[in-house]
């Protein structure tokens, strides 16, 4: 249905213009989740589908997790393609069974014949000022389970973009949506495009003295450090992921050929977060080009805390410039 | 959705999830005060056996100066979250005297494991309604010691107390709190969540082990309709009550808006589960006047005319119709109670402003109970950078 149009829109509107698309394109996507029907989600995601779609397309389903995890399991085998809407990062905890030992498995268990294409979509991240299990970050436990693809978005164009690629993949791939950036910048989107494939990264700005490696909300933070550094002379790289499983390594690894240095930043948790992969893949593919260790800026080892200090706990401009910093001086 | 050979509709035996009950007393819901403020009997339970006239008349209006109050603290919460005070709140509004009748109905002994939305269990067991404001305000995860006042602290993840009230309560029963026959040892749990919650598997393991193992629990729900803009239509298909039956315990459906029933019934439910003789299922059938919470529109999903039909059931109003027309009540304890209300308004009003944020470093703290190496560099670590700051963000 490529109108040609090109409309600027926010990262929500975008998501909601992917999956109109996508069903339109594909009777057997269904829409599953808490609230997405009349509601339109608590994000407003799936705001006006029900109406032109019909309750039996886009389901609003009981209170439970698992439930809707498990039956979206069952309608992917029936060849639907379900796309599973968990309303927080927190809450997705309740159906982890069903991700991590059903949805991830059924491929492999089956030797290929029951594959499972399917979507599960999280809005994830903090900096929204809200009380727990609303903030999270919980990308490297998907991350590390085989058989899940793991993308995160970070701009109205890729979100309407992949969004649809994520739906028409063969396999089930857990959509990561930066909430914070759902109504923070609106973006031109133009349908007619012809977008990146769907499992690589991209880089957003080039410079030449160190690499950011960034996903989702920080890539916004990865950018502003940047700016910030060029005004003091410090050119910086930013790389948005995209894709967290499976990695794309070849622009990251040209990259920081060319930089010599790499700071990857994160609001997951530092410890064992994608940001231990990536140091340990660039240190193992770049160790003689390499000017300083990889370094990490994360969200800390702690639960995420109250609202009222997360911006201390979050990733920002500041932490990401001083990682650069320290990398430069090394 | 009558399946040709296989029996019939389910609602055509147990009638349709949703009741409206709108003249009351329908045969399965458990009341004892009717909207219009008229006291009915029950052959079930029943409520001031055995207290004078002036015991009851004191009973009745402590109530109602409760949900006063509670309702007071709802209304000061929801006006901070719209001056910025704070994040977010969740609103009880209209649940009133379903918390109220739970919340004292319980003993000293007696624990309660709250989901989100119980700020008038956590007045009646004397937690300051300030602390409640710590958790939407964003500075901290719920202020209060779950173990002062045996009132755990608040769950947001739905349904997940369940089984840590089901499980305490089998702590009770190898502690011998259950069934010594005296009063001041018996003890039982209270877990609270809603009708959304019940879809939860959570939820229904915690029936089957409370069932399993005859905890002395009392599950407390509160249907209050909606779970945001999902109606109960969505979470069952019978009404909750009856789901008990399956589990193998009691369940009952009492009027959430009438506070001398839920009152009567919880009391029941609990004693029930002291004597050693297990799980209840308590229905209280209310409604959710407000939004989900501040952050909800719920014009986008129901009809304002439930509301305005629900207002008429209004668990305060009818306590005061009932305490006025009795002559049980003067225009002194009205305007007393008013007095008081204003005077908690005011001071959570003051008390929400002057809530100081927590220091960033606090961040690191109680993670574990044994710090870790780990944790102490990344720690130290933090301190270190914000110092380079030299003050200008500690
Ligand atoms: C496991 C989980 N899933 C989703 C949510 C988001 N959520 C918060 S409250 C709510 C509705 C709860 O409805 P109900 O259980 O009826 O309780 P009520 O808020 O109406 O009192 C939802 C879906 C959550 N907190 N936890």
């Amino acid at each position: 249905m490529s109108e040609n149009t090109k409309q600027k829109v926010t990262l929500a509107k975008a998501l909601n213009m992917g999956l109109r698309r996508a069903m339109e394109d594909d009777p057997k996507v269904l829409l599953m989740g808490e609230d997405v029907g009349k509601l339109g989600g608590v994000f407003r995601i799936t705001d006006g589908l029900q109406k032109d779609f019909g309750e039996d397309r886009v389901i609003d389903s009981p209170l439970a997790e698992s439930g809707i995890v498990g039956t979206a399991i069952g309608m992917a085998l029936r060849g639907y393609k379900p796309v599973v809407e968990i309303q927080f990062d927190g809450f997705v905890y309740p159906a982890y069974d069903q991700i991590v030992c059903q949805v991830a498995k059924m491929c492999y268990r089956s030797q290929g014949k029951t594959p499972l294409p399917m979507v599960i979509r999280i809005p994830f991240g903090g900096g929204i000022g809200a009380v727990e299990h609303h903030s999270e970050s919980p990308e490297a436990q998907f991350a590390h389970t085989p058989g899940l693809k793991v993308v995160a978005c970070s701009n109205p164009i890729d979100g309407y973009w992949m969004i649809q690629q994520a739906i028409a993949a063969p396999d089930p791939v857990i959509f990561l949506e930066p909430k914070r950036q759902y109504h923070a910048d609106k973006a031109e989107l133009d349908d007619s495009a012809t977008p990146d494939p769907l499992f690589t990264s991209r880089v957003v700005r080039r410079g030449a003295d160190c690499t950011v490696l960034a996903y989702g909300p920080t890539v916004k933070t990865a950018l502003k450090a940047a700016e910030a550094a060029a005004g003091e002379g410090k050119s910086l790289e930013v790389i948005d992921l995209r894709t967290l499983s499976p990695l794309d390594m070849t622009p990251v690894l040209e990259s920081v050929r060319r930089t010599g240095r790499a700071v990857v930043t994160h609001e997951a948790h530092v410890n064992l977060g994608l940001g231990a992969e990536l140091s340990a893949r660039i240190t193992e593919e770049c160790f003689y080009s390499l000017e300083a260790p990889v370094l990490r800026v994360g969200g800390f080892d702690t639960p995420y805390p109250a609202s009222r200090i997360e911006e201390d706990y979050l990733p920002d401009l500041d932490r990401v410039l001083d990682a650069v910093d320290r990398s430069l001086d090394f | 959705m009558t399946q040709a050979g296989f029996g019939p509709d389910l609602a055509e035996v147990f009638g349709p999830a949703h009741q409206a009950h709108e003249a009351g007393g329908a045969p399965d819901l458990v009341q004892l005060l009717t909207p219009e403020g008229e006291r009915v009997e029950h052959p079930d339970f029943s409520f001031g056996d055995g207290l004078s006239r002036d015991e009851l008349a004191e009973q009745v209006r402590g109530f109602f100066r409760d949900m006063t109050l509670t309702r007071r603290i709802d209304v000061e919460a929801t006006a901070l979250q719209r001056h910025g005070e704070l994040g977010i709140w969740a609103q009880l509004l209209g649940q009133e005297a379903a918390q109220i009748g739970a919340g004292r109905a319980l003993r000293p002994q007696d624990y309660v494991f709250p989901t989100y939305r119980e700020h008038g269990v956590a007045y009646c067991r004397g937690v300051d309604p300030l602390l409640l404001l710590g958790l939407f305000r964003g500075v901290d995860q719920g202020g209060w010691d779950p173990r002062a006042n045996n009132f755990g602290l608040y769950t947001i993840v739905i349904g997940a107390q369940t089984l840590h009230a089901t499980g305490y309560a089998m702590g009770m029963q190898r502690d011998g709190v259950v069934g010594t026959g005296d009063p001041d040892r018996d003890a039982a749990v209270v877990a609270h969540f809603g009708d959304g919650a019940s879809s939860q598997g959570d939820v229904n393991e915690a029936f089957i082990f409370a069932a399993s193992y005859n905890a002395p629990v009392v599950f407390f729900c509160q249907n209050n309709q909606w779970a945001i803009s999902e109606p109960i239509e969505r979470q069952t298909r019978i009404p909750l009550y009856q789901r008990a039956l399956g589990f193998g315990f009691p369940g009952i459906r009492v009027d959430g808006n009438d506070v001398l029933a839920t009152y009567a019934v919880t009391q029941a439910a609990l004693q029930r589960a002291r004597d050693g003789q297990g799980p209840t299922f308590v229905e209280a059938y209310t409604y959710r006047m407000g939004a989900h919470t501040t952050t909800d529109d719920p014009t986008r999903y129901r009809l304002s005319d439930d509301v305005e039909r629900w207002k008429l059931k209004d668990p305060i109003a009818r306590v005061e119709v009932y305490l006025k027309r009795n002559g049980l009540a003067d225009q002194a304890f009205f305007d007393s109670v008013a007095a008081e209300a204003d005077d908690l308004g005011h001071r959570l009003r003051e008390g929400c402003k002057a809530m100081a944020d927590p220091q960033p470093m606090s961040m690191f703290d109680h993670v574990f109970a044994e710090e870790t190496e780990e944790l102490r560099v990344q720690r130290e670590g933090f301190a270190s950078y914000l110092e380079s700051f030299e003050g200008a963000r500690a």
